[in-house]
């Protein structure tokens, strides 16, 4: 086991930079899930850590040792590809046993290994079987298997799940996160997915056209989102946001299009006027009778534990609340909604950056 | 079906069965022969002439198939990285394969010829040798050196659809590898041979039954000379059959290449079966 250091690190393909400059301390044991949009330098972060991409500036460290020009099979970390990377000609035991054979590892401790691997994973029935005989989940768990074998410094993912289908997506994301738990080895898991990201990580990095936009536990950042990115991306069904700018005439309100005001926490200091960005979690809205923004409603979904809105302010914005209760709404009826000021979060008009407010201290 | 069974019949089963049945009959040019039963196969079997020939033949296909394989497999790993001008080579890498076999034997016939070979001149001008090569005019010689034009010619076959097989092969695999701990031999050993051995199957089983039938080079460079020592089972067939006259006896010489490529032919069979670990599911 060890700790991941990765500073001020930087990648270029030609001339084309798409990491700038990233730093991430990934502690020992550390579950954590680099995740944001396709395109963000998350994978080609991964493989730098794996040692397939070379590093063009910055440093990586293992443990106490930098790695930069270290070859892949020297750095003690084992990786879980999206495709799985399974040696098709081999058997699953084979498969297992292959990084075993290679470091000269004696055929009854190879076998040994293969086997503890194999009970911890449910493949003990499967060790005979070729890839193509097994079905994606066994695959990947196979995929998993060949990882667990050589008892690595670092776990890496990249993309696991995402061949999977949606019921054997989220089976798979517990065994994965059990397995964690029970091994305790430290592991960068890659995703585009923001709920894989969210169920599993001890810490999250949200990653941005090759930045870093944000660092920390899961619920810090569904809570306290540093900007407008990080509070879109994470969140599903996605935060709401409205455009509008402060009124501090009385107690500080926003004013948003089509006449909407919605009362702020006092004790702000944003200037009169300021542009701002109003966001609000769908789960935060309440329905309100005589107060709160007027919303025409457009689509009514309810999934049986909750009921979740889709409608329009005066302004043309949309707006999805969610309802842990049995509302009946008809399309085109027009609802109020409300949120506590404590749950609002304001991000600046131009910058997008957070507000900071006294819920934040 | 019928149209095609028709075409079957017309341009396969009706020559075969006519060379066989030639085989079996004193045909010459213009007089058809009559049944004399297995009499030319009697010949052929005390005629020293057709021996050499089965023994030319299998030397040029054996040797010139293992050049071809390796030299094609090399080529094909090389083509199969990231080279300036990738497409560049490959289209070069196909020039011996499509220049018409008769033109580029004419070539080679300059190349050995016993007066003006380039090889000659060159290797004087070097000082490696004091006087010309005898290329084919000395048995041995003739012998390399037609199995020589033979690899020339046959190796883009081999290096391109190799090349495409290495080019099925996932990247991710190798990758995976890589991080298991293999060398770069072994990611040769355990990743590439391993999967590339169906497509070797098929290539290789092509190139023998190329090479094994090969007629043109040896008609152009040599015409089984010097002193019948580059005479292969086709070109003996030729001359006895359509030069010489012997219809019937050129056919049996014909005939008896079949046991040969049909044990060819078996050979790929079991080798292109699906491979236990090719079997199941997709992907």
């Amino acid at each position: 086991m060890a700790s991941v250091a990765i500073d001020e690190v930087y990648k270029s393909f030609g001339a084309v930079e798409i990491l700038h400059g990233v730093s991430v301390n990934i502690e020992d044991g550390e579950f954590v899930t680099l995740v944001g949009p396709s395109g963000c330098g998350k994978s080609t972060l991964l493989r730098m850590i794996a040692g397939l991409e070379k590093i063009s500036r910055g440093q990586i460290a293992i443990g106490e040792r930098v790695v930069n020009n270290v070859a892949p099979k020297e750095r003690d970390v084992a990786m879980v590809f999206q495709n799985y990377a399974l040696y098709p000609h081999m058997t699953v035991a084979e498969n297992m046993a292959f990084s075993l054979m290679l470091k000269g590892v004696s055929k009854p401790e190879s076998d040994a290994g293969v086997r503890r691997a194999a009970e911890i994973l449910g493949l003990v029935p499967l060790l005979a079987r070729y890839p193509r005989q097994l079905s994606g989940g066994q695959r990947q768990r196979v995929a998993m298997g060949r990882a667990i074998v050589r008892d690595p410094a670092v776990f890496l993912f990249d993309e696991p799940l995402s061949n999977l289908d949606a019921k054997l997506r989220v089976q798979m994301r517990a065994e994965i996160k059990e397995l964690h738990q029970r091994l305790k080895t430290t592991t960068v898991y890659v995703t585009h997915d923001q709920i894989e990201a969210m169920t599993m990580a001890d810490k999250i990095v949200v990653m941005h056209d090759g930045i870093v936009e944000q660092i920390g536990p899961p619920l810090e950042l569904y809570d306290r989102p540093n900007n407008l990115f990080v509070a879109s991306f994470i969140g599903s069904p996605a935060m709401n946001l409205l455009r509008g700018e402060i009124a501090t005439g009385g107690s500080p309100s926003f004013r948003g299009a089509g006449g909407i005001s919605v009362p702020l926490a006092s004790a702000l200091s944003i200037p009169n006027g300021e542009p701002v960005v109003l966001g609000i979690r769908p789960e935060h809205l309440r329905l309100s009778d005589d107060q709160g923004i007027p919303v025409i409603v457009a689509v009514v979904e309810p999934t049986g534990s909750e009921v979740q809105l889709i409608g329009r302010t005066a302004g043309g914005e949309e707006i999805v609340a969610n309802f842990r209760e049995r509302h009946s709404f008809t399309p085109g009826e027009t609802i109020r909604l409300t949120a506590e000021p404590s749950l609002i979060h304001l991000f600046h008009g131009e910058t997008g950056q957070r507000f900071q407010t006294r819920t934040d201290q | 079906m019928l149209p095609a069974a028709a075409l079957l019949l017309v341009f396969l089963t009706y020559p075969l069965g006519l060379g066989v049945w030639l085989g079996f009959t004193d045909a010459r040019i213009g007089r058809p022969g009559i049944f004399i039963g297995i009499e030319n196969y009697e010949y052929l079997w005390s005629d020293a002439v057709f021996w050499l020939s089965v023994f030319n033949t299998l030397l040029y296909t054996i040797s010139a198939s293992i050049l071809k394989f390796a030299l094609g497999l090399w080529l094909a790993l090389i083509l199969n990285q990231n080279l300036p001008f990738k497409s560049f080579f490959r289209a070069i890498v196909l020039l011996p394969w499509v220049v018409p076999t008769v033109l580029s034997a004419i070539a080679f016939w300059w190349i050995y010829d016993s007066q003006f070979s380039i090889l000659s001149w060159a290797l004087q001008q070097m000082g490696l040798i004091d006087h010309r090569i005898n290329f084919l005019g000395d048995p041995e010689n003739a012998r390399a050196s037609v199995i020589a034009a033979n690899v020339w010619r046959g190796i883009p076959f081999v290096a391109i659809t190799l090349l495409a097989g290495l080019q099925t092969i996932p990247q991710s695999l190798y990758e995976a590898a890589t991080l298991d701990g293999a060398s770069r031999w072994q990611l040769f050993r355990y990743v590439t041979l391993p999967l590339l051995t169906p497509i070797i199957a098929i290539t290789m089983t092509f190139s023998v039954l190329f090479t094994f039938t090969d007629f043109q080079l040896i008609y152009v460079l040599t015409r089984g000379g010097p002193v019948n020592a580059t005479h292969l089972m086709a070109t003996l067939s030729f001359q006895r059959g359509i030069s010489g006259g012997q219809l019937g006896e050129g056919a049996a010489i014909a005939v008896a290449m079949i046991p040969f490529l049909l044990a060819a032919i078996l050979f790929s069979y079991f080798g292109l079966q699906r491979r236990k670990w090719q079997q199941g599911g997709g992907d």
